[in-house]
């Protein structure tokens, strides 16, 4: 923190807003009014906000339905309720200060027990940090229809509601097992999806139950025309032709058994994945803008004398416990802590653009010395964590966090350390640090590879390993929810470089054969 | 600005993870039995109300999703470096174990990573107890129920139902107030007409000048004036009215002693002994929310009998024969000198797996009839055998034939049929 440029100071002679550490409503709506105040400023673009005080019991809730104000009813809810719950209350885990929603307007939790100070900084990080970030980041923009989440969270909880009452708690919990298992692989990554709506999704329901029917039966067409398996080429043709990436899609569209309430709870799962997407992939960006924000903020108002000493000593207690980065052989290191790195990287930028040194000029040519809100702003809209880290990583700041790399490879019998935060090491780190936020490096590639369609109707998986790493041990027990959802023989095969190197089956295989 | 909405949602329900929790429990509703047998195994059955603890391996609850294996090559970044410089090696420690990632830590209480562990509430607790004994719902909401309460009268207030209205209360009020409105009028009209009296009995002046007339006008008038006034005070208004309050107060008032007997000869099992446990439970359960003090009195025999506390009555282990009468002519002896009928409601349960030397039988009987059951609420005795019944089993039907209030007895051989004999205790008493 000690990098940030502090603004000359200007005459202090206003008035604190308050000097008690206790909030009132009152007291909140000002400070959010001169936060507010400030975050226009600085050119803060955000949703109407919506703040909601609430206990920490209450916390616990929101906690555990992952942030969703509304959610749809499953016992894995209730168990990260419960873990949560029995963490808080051994006082082994502090609750987060704040949950906030990308909705429109755009929902801030702040809990009761907060003390004032702690007040500003969640409405500072959340409703001006975290809110402009939902509204200008584009992959946000892209997956996301901010106006339309709540809605449509309403419409997926009742239609869950109602499957449970039609169809048994059972049946569902088992189609929402298997959808979870497979909700990483719900997502179309490369096509702009169609934003969620409640309106929409209602209407077009009662069309797709029909078309879906129809559909089905076209493909599973069950009796062959004449020689076409004798056609060598018909039969060499796969299906789907292009691997699909979106296997939660595939299954919804193709699986051959399920009724139409299942295809629309996978529907559901899908667009709750959807929703969440943007957020896996820019949490350094995201955490880093809205804790630069609260930061500079709070700076200002202490700046037009608003705050007073006391009030900053408090807020800047937090946020170093905040952004703490412990190092690599710690006890408490758990990787590195995005709301560091995207602090640090966020507030280089901003020393970047006002005082560039000539590292900076070489480094950064494009935008060293230019201005930095319109760079601060740029970089947030058009980047997630990957490009972020690609574009925007300073040596600077690969230095202040001493970062280097260490490569494991399980046919060696010593640790590499294949670069460090020097010269001829900058890029090679970046690169690697880069990649690490790389989705598709993060989470093992499977996509469909093929459906035998004329056959035994079995579903073949292909997963492509980078580096030679192996399925997780998990990889069974997913196999199973695909085989519950998709009806008939699955397999999973990993393919290296064009030879199968390992492969999974559902039912095993083993079994048959014995 | 205004853009922002502050809301308070801090009275919104809580418990909004409340059915997600009730899913989670009901998923795992076999561990948590079986951890709920284990702790009503460990419980003295007098602490079988509170929460518990419960574990259930990790691998059971996790949810499986496609995740990177071990193996391979891997490279990852990381803060804090101090001494490394590229190309520096690092030798892998023996057994092939990641590299300070985080996997395999311990818990700072202990408890291994590998075990998914959370709490179930006192009541959570009671319902998995209770569905053990199959009891129905009625009867579990009566032994949950954290208090009896009971109305007892607590002075009045002033706003009530009109059922509750005191009528002579109020009207005393209003009395009251008239009075008190009222009064330095009437101190007034008084003394008016003192003075009124005084003037009309002044002998007449025939000067008119001087004639009392006008006088006596003005204040017939004044005081006729006044009198309205007091008159116009209402007869009784709202702010009289006074109803009779009640408040909620916790009703168990008298005590109750409750003597478990059981039969702890080489024939008896701890499976046995498991199940007459649960049975002593249940009965405790139901006193306590009769009563406001419990004395529970153990008596363990074989051929002979003793009082002993709760751990030697359930876990150590005897051989030898059975005289069931000494533990009745024990009990005898312990109401005589300890707990006096005026003062105590005692109720008895038996557990015995039905074994009894014949010729004792019959003294047992008379025992029973002659000096046990005249004293007591309720005895009730449940044997715990699959087998066909012995002497004793037919002495105590022909008891139970007399004194069918006071007296039950059920063959049980598990956990489930406990509640039946239990329940007509029950029907009877929570009548």
């Amino acid at each position: 923190m000690t990098d940030i440029i502090d603004r000359p100071n200007e005459p202090r002679t206003r008035e604190p807003i308050s000097t008690s550490s206790e909030w009132t409503f009152p007291l909140i709506e000002k400070y959010d009014e001169e936060i507010a105040k400030c975050a226009a400023e600085f050119g803060l673009d955000t949703y109407p906000n919506q703040v909601e005080v609430i206990s920490a019991e209450q916390m616990m809730d929101a906690y555990s339905s992952v942030g969703m104000p509304v959610g749809y009813h499953h016992w894995s809810f209730g168990k990260q309720f419960l873990s949560t719950s029995k963490g808080y209350q051994r006082g082994q885990m502090g609750l987060a200060y704040e949950i906030v929603i990308n909705s429109n307007p755009c929902i801030a939790y702040l809990m009761e027990e907060n003390t004032l100070p702690m007040q500003a900084l969640v409405i500072a990080h959340a409703s001006y940090g975290h809110n402009s970030f939902f509204k200008g980041n584009y992959l946000f923009r892209t997956w996301t229809d901010a106006s339309a989440i709540i809605d449509y969270l309403v419409f997926a909880r009742h239609y869950v509601a109602e499957c449970e009452e039609r169809y048994g708690v059972d049946a569902v919990e088992e189609i929402l097992d298997s959808c979870h298992a497979l909700m990483n692989y719900g997502v179309d990554r490369y096509k702009r999806p169609a934003p969620i709506s409640a309106a929409e999704e209602a209407r077009r329901q009662k069309e797709r139950e029909e078309y879906q029917q129809r559909r089905m039966n076209d493909l599973w067409r069950t009796i062959p025309k004449m020689g076409e398996d004798e056609d060598p080429v018909k039969r060499k043709q796969r299906y789907p032709e292009e691997p699909q990436e979106n296997i939660l899609y595939f299954i919804e569209k193709n699986a051959p058994l399920l009724q139409t309430w299942q295809r629309e709870i996978i529907r559901i799962v899908r667009k709750l994945a959807q929703y969440f997407y943007p957020q896996r992939q820019t949490q350094v960006m995201n955490e880093g803008w809205a804790t630069f924000w609260h930061y500079t903020l709070l700076h200002r108002m202490y700046d037009k004398g608003l705050v007073n000493d006391g009030f900053m000593m408090e807020f800047l207690q937090s946020h170093t416990a905040v952004v703490y980065q412990p190092p690599f052989d710690s006890p408490w290191y758990s990787g590195i802590n995005p709301y560091t790195l995207g602090f640090s990287i966020f507030t280089d930028l901003r020393r970047i653009c006002e005082n560039p040194t000539d590292e900076d000029r070489q480094w950064f040519p494009d935008f060293a010395g230019s201005d930095w809100l319109e760079t601060l702003h740029f970089a947030m809209k058009n980047f997630k964590d990957e490009s972020f880290i690609q574009q925007f990583l300073s040596p600077k700041v690969m230095r202040d966090l001493k970062l280097f790399a260490i490569q494991n490879d399980d046919q060696e019998d010593v640790y590499r350390i294949t670069a460090i935060h020097d010269d001829p090491g900058y890029r090679i780190l970046r690169e690697k640090l880069a990649r690490q936020y790389n989705l598709s490096y993060r989470e093992p590639n499977i996509q469909v590879w093929n459906v035998d369609v004329r056959g035994d109707r079995s579903l073949t998986l292909r997963h492509i390993p980078v580096d030679r790493v192996p399925l997780g041990d998990d990889t069974d027990e997913v196999l199973r929810h695909v085989h519950r959802l998709w009806g008939f023989d699955v397999h999973l095969e990993s393919v290296d470089d064009g030879l199968v190197v390992d492969e999974a089956h559902c039912p095993p295989k083993d079994l048959d054969e014995e | 600005m205004g853009m922002t909405h502050v809301v308070d949602r801090r009275l919104n329900g809580k418990n909004k993870s409340a059915v997600n929790r009730e899913r989670f429990l009901r998923r795992y509703r076999q561990h948590i039995k079986k951890a709920v047998a284990d702790a009503v195994h460990r419980r003295s059955i007098t602490d079988i109300e509170r929460g518990e603890n419960v574990s259930i391996p990790s691998r059971d609850t996790d949810e499986p999703i496609f995740h990177h294996g071990q193996g391979g090559k891997r490279e990852m970044v990381h803060p804090g470096n101090k001494e490394f410089v590229t190309g520096d090696t690092v030798p892998k420690p023996p057994g092939g174990g990641g590299k300070g990632q985080g996997q395999g830590q311990a818990s700072p209480d202990g408890e291994g990573m590998d075990e998914f562990a959370f709490q179930i509430t006192q009541e959570e607790f009671l319902d998995f107890l209770f569905d053990d004994l199959e009891l129905p719902n009625l009867a579990r909401k009566k032994l949950k129920d954290t208090e009896a309460f009971k109305y007892v009268r607590s002075g009045f207030s002033t706003d009530g139902v009109p059922a509750k209205l005191d009528v002579v209360r109020s009207l005393r009020g209003a009395h009251a107030r008239r009075l008190g409105l009222s009064g330095a009028r009437r101190k007034k009209i008084r003394r008016m007409e003192e003075e009124l009296a005084a003037l009309k009995s002044a002998p007449a002046d025939l000067d008119a000048a001087f004639s009392h007339e006008d006088q006596i006008k003005a204040l017939e008038e004044e005081i006729a004036e006044l009198k309205a006034n007091v008159r116009r005070i209402p007869f009784i208004d709202e702010i009289d009215l006074r109803y009779r309050q009640h408040i909620k107060k916790p009703q168990p008032a008298t005590s109750a002693v409750m003597f478990c007997l059981m039969d702890v000869s080489g024939s008896m099992t701890q499976m046995h002994k498991d199940i007459a446990k649960r049975f002593f439970i249940l009965l405790y359960l139901f006193l306590k929310k009769n009563y406001k003090k419990i004395e529970v009195v153990f008596i363990r025999h074989h051929t002979s009998a003793k009082e002993v506390d709760e751990e030697e009555f359930f876990y150590s282990r005897e051989t030898g024969g059975t005289i069931v009468s000494s533990a009745l002519k024990l009990m005898h002896k312990i109401i005589e000198s300890r707990y006096s009928p005026a003062e105590w409601n005692i109720y008895a349960a038996q557990a015995s797996d039905g074994d009894n030397w014949n010729d004792d039988s019959p003294i047992c009987s008379k025992l029973l009839a002659d000096s046990i059951l005249p004293l007591v609420q309720y005895y009730a005795y449940v044997e715990i055998t699959p087998q066909d019944h012995q002497m004793l089993w037919y002495e105590y039907e022909k008891i139970q034939e007399r004194f069918p209030q006071s007296f039950a007895l059920q063959q049980i051989s598990d956990p489930g049929e406990i509640y039946p004999v239990f329940r007509q205790l029950f029907e009877r008493k929570a009548a």
